[in-house]
């Protein structure tokens, strides 16, 4: 069980009453103005929710683990989220199973 | 790019919803995956990402003004996996502009 695209244009239709084109649009687009301005180099800041930083890693030695061949991985730029602290006590309050 | 900067750029791209209609529904979507988070359910978005919880073990710790012991109990975090297409979109500019000679 995960939440999707579908489940939320779904639930904007059933909350705002969006027709259901406008509900799908509007959530593909969210996701690919994020995106986009992670493409851009732009970090992205959505208060109560969270960060979307990108972090610049540099080259490193690396393995293929098949192989056990030696190849080095190249420099790349990474996205990494960092969770608002709303989200994270949240988050925290759950008490579920062990895993999720 | 802060939220009032999405909501604005997604107002003006599509045409057919008002300004507050586009407010209210990334309001509606952040909202619902902050709600599907907190009850321990995974978001999965293809092309973008994946959100989990992962798990942090209890463990003792101290206070740092007093030295006392305090034992801290185990909780959840959230997780995000960025998805192939973000990852490839977020470092194509990044390899072509930093190390690759002009290819294209």
């Amino acid at each position: 069980m995960s939440l999707t695209k579908a489940d939320m244009a779904e639930h904007l239709y059933a909350e705002l009453g969006l027709n259901k084109r406008e509900a799908k649009d509007v959530v593909e687009m969210f996701f690919e103005e994020i995106r986009g301005a992670l493409e851009r180099g732009e970090q992205v800041k959505l208060s109560g929710f969270g960060n979307f930083d990108l972090r610049e890693k540099k080259q490193r030695p690396g393995r293929n683990p098949k192989t056990g061949e030696e190849i080095p991985i190249s420099a790349r730029r990474v996205v990494t989220f960092r969770p608002g602290q709303k989200l994270k006590s949240r988050v925290e309050a759950y008490a579920g199973h062990e895993q999720p | 790019m802060m939220k009032s900067e999405l909501i604005e750029t997604l107002a003006v791209e599509q045409n057919h919803l008002a300004h507050k209609d586009v407010e209210l529904a990334i309001r509606c979507i952040l909202e619902q995956m902050s709600q599907a988070l907190a009850s321990g359910e995974r978001i999965e978005i293809r092309g973008f990402g994946s959100f989990s919880l992962h798990y942090r073990p209890p463990r003792t710790g101290r206070n740092p003004r007093t030295g006392d012991i305090v034992t801290l109990a185990g909780k959840y975090v959230p997780h995000f996996k960025p998805g192939k297409e973000l990852r490839d979109r977020v470092n194509r500019h990044y390899a072509t502009d930093s190390e690759l000679p002009p290819s294209e």
